[in-house]
C-alpha cells in the first residue's frame, strides 16, 4: 500500500498535485500533508490529478472534504480530475460529487 | 534488595560451580531457570555480567591478566543493552495499560448498540456488526413502537478504531433523543446532519441509512445520506435490486434536504443493509464484486435471516484469509406472511 505525490506548479495560481497509489487510512496522513499547504494560498486553482489512484477508502475522502474546507477558507479553489471508475462511483455514492468539482475527462493541463 | 541481591548471588555461585565441575544438560536447565528468575525480578543484563565476574573471581582470585579488564569492557557493552531493556519493559507495562483501556472502551461500545432485535410478527430480522479491531465505527440501531412500525439505521463513520468509535456516541444520543414515534427517514436524517455538522472535525463525516418499516401497510420508507447501497430482493421476479438512496453524507453540508422513498414489501420480499466493509471485501484476486454478495446472499437465501448473515459473514471473512480489513455490518429484514 504506497502512496506518492508530485508537486506540479502550472502558473503563478495554479498547481497540480499528482497522486499514485492507494489512498486509504494508512496513506492519507501522507495525502493531508501534500494536499492542504496548497489550499492554503488565496485565489490559487488546486487540481488533483487521480489518474494513477487506483482505490480510495473513506479516510480518502476525508482527506478531500478536509481540503475543500481549506481551500474554502482561504479564498482558493479545489478540483479533482482522472478519476477511475471505482473512485468516481465513491464520490457519486456519498454525494460528494455535489461539493467538490470533479472533471468528467482528463483535463488537458493534467496530462 | 540487598537480601535478595545476596540470595541471587549464592544461587549464582552454586549454579556456576556446579557446571564448572561437571558440563551437564541439568547445569544449562539451571541456567535457564536462573534467567527467568533474574527477568522477573528486572534485574538488568549488566548486573548479571558484574555477578558473574563477583562470582568467578571469588572461584578464581588470580584471574589471567586482562581478564577483569575484559569484562569492564564487556559491561560497557551490556549497558546499552540494560537501557534497550528497561525500556522495553516500561513499553510492555504501558501497551498492557493501553489495552485494558481500550477493553474498557470496547465494552462500553457495545452498549451503544441494541442488544435484541425487536420481534415483530410477521417480520425476520438478522443482524451481524464486527469490527476490523477491538472498536467499531459501525453503527445499527432498531426502533420499535406500539404499532408493531420498526425503524432502523446503519450508519458508517469514516475511518475506523478509536475516533470512529467517539463519533459513535454522538449518533447515538442524537437518535436516542427523538420521542418513541416513528420519525420520518428524511426528517430524522435532516436533524441528524444538522447535530453532526456542528460537533465534527472538517474532514470527518458519517453516512447512514434509515429505513421505518410498516407492518400494517408493509410499506418500507427509506432515505440515505452518501451510505453504501443495499438491496431489495423481490420475491415474485426473484431479483435482487440496488437499494439506493441519494443524499450527501452526514456533517458537510449544513441545511440538507434527504429525499424518501418509499417500497411495497410483499410476503418473501427482503431488505438487506450493509456497510462498506461487506462491499470492499478484498481478496487475492481483488475487490469482490457487489453480485458475489447477492450470490451468496441467495445461497443461503432459504435459511432464517440470521442465519443469511452468519453465512455470508462467514464465507466472506473466510475469502479475506479471517482478517478483516474494515467493520463489518449487514441486516437483513425480511417480510415472512
Amino acid at each position: 500500500m504506497n502512496l506518492s505525490t508530485e508537486v506540479i506548479e502550472k502558473a503563478d495560481k495554479k498547481k497540480i498535485l499528482r497522486v499514485a497509489g492507494e489512498v486509504d487510512a494508512y496513506t492519507a496522513p501522507e495525502l493531508k500533508a501534500n494536499l492542504n499547504p496548497l489550499t492554503e494560498e488565496e485565489g490559487v486553482e488546486v487540481i488533483v490529478d487521480l489518474t494513477d489512484v487506483s482505490y480510495i477508502d473513506s479516510t480518502g475522502l476525508g482527506i478531500f472534504i478536509g481540503a475543500l474546507k481549506s481551500a474554502e477558507n482561504h479564498g482558493a479553489t479545489l478540483r479533482l480530475t482522472g478519476l477511475n471508475e471505482r473512485v468516481k462511483r465513491l464520490f457519486t455514492i456519498t454525494g460528494l460529487d455535489e461539493v467538490i468539482t470533479i472533471d468528467d475527462e482528463n483535463t488537458e493541463e493534467a496530462k | 534488595m540487598a537480601e535478595s541481591k545476596e540470595l541471587l548471588h549464592d544461587q549464582y555461585a552454586n549454579i556456576l560451580r556446579a557446571y564448572l565441575e561437571e558440563q551437564s544438560e541439568q547445569g544449562l536447565y539451571y541456567a535457564q531457570q536462573f534467567s527467568k528468575r533474574v527477568l522477573e525480578e528486572q534485574i538488568s543484563p549488566e548486573e548479571v555480567v558484574s555477578l558473574h565476574l563477583e562470582v568467578l573471581e571469588e572461584f578464581f582470585p588470580e584471574l589471567p591478566k586482562g581478564a577483569h579488564e575484559s569484562f569492564e569492557l564487556l559491561l560497557e557493552v551490556m549497558m546499552g543493552y540494560g537501557l534497550a531493556y528497561r525500556e522495553h519493559q516500561s513499553l510492555r507495562d504501558k501497551t498492557k495499560e493501553l489495552e485494558a483501556e481500550i477493553n474498557v472502551a470496547a465494552n462500553m461500545q457495545q452498549t451503544f448498540l441494541p442488544d435484541e432485535i425487536p420481534h415483530v410478527n410477521g417480520l425476520d430480522v438478522g443482524v451481524l456488526s464486527v469490527p476490523a479491531s477491538k472498536m467499531s465505527g459501525d453503527y445499527y440501531h432498531f426502533v420499535k413502537d406500539d404499532h408493531d412500525c420498526v425503524g432502523l439505521a446503519i450508519a458508517d463513520i469514516i475511518g475506523k478504531g478509536i475516533p470512529a468509535a467517539l463519533c459513535m456516541s454522538m449518533i447515538k444520543y442524537t437518535m436516542d433523543s427523538y420521542p418513541e414515534q416513528r420519525l420520518q427517514p428524511g426528517a430524522l436524517l435532516e436533524n441528524v446532519n444538522r447535530v453532526v455538522e456542528q460537533n465534527i472535525a472538517s474532514n470527518m463525516f458519517i453516512t447512514m441509512m434509515y429505513g421505518s418499516y410498516d407492518s400494517r401497510s408493509h410499506q418500507f420508507n427509506y432515505a440515505g445520506a452518501g451510505h453504501e447501497p443495499g438491496f431489495y430482493y423481490k420475491a415474485a421476479e426473484d431479483t435482487f435490486e440496488e437499494l439506493h438512496a441519494k443524499g450527501i453524507v452526514l456533517g458537510i453540508k449544513r441545511n440538507t434536504n434527504y429525499k424518501e422513498y418509499q417500497l411495497t414489501v410483499d410476503p418473501g420480499d427482503f431488505v438487506v443493509l450493509l456497510s462498506d466493509g461487506v462491499t470492499e471485501c478484498r481478496t487475492d484476486d481483488g475487490f469482490i464484486e457487489r453480485e458475489a454478495i447477492t450470490r451468496l446472499i441467495r445461497t443461503y437465501q432459504h435459511l432464517p435471516a440470521q442465519e443469511i448473515v452468519n453465512h455470508v459473514f462467514y464465507e466472506l471473512e473466510r475469502a479475506q484469509g479471517f482478517q478483516l480489513r474494515d467493520d463489518f455490518t449487514l441486516i437483513i429484514l425480511r417480510r415472512n406472511v
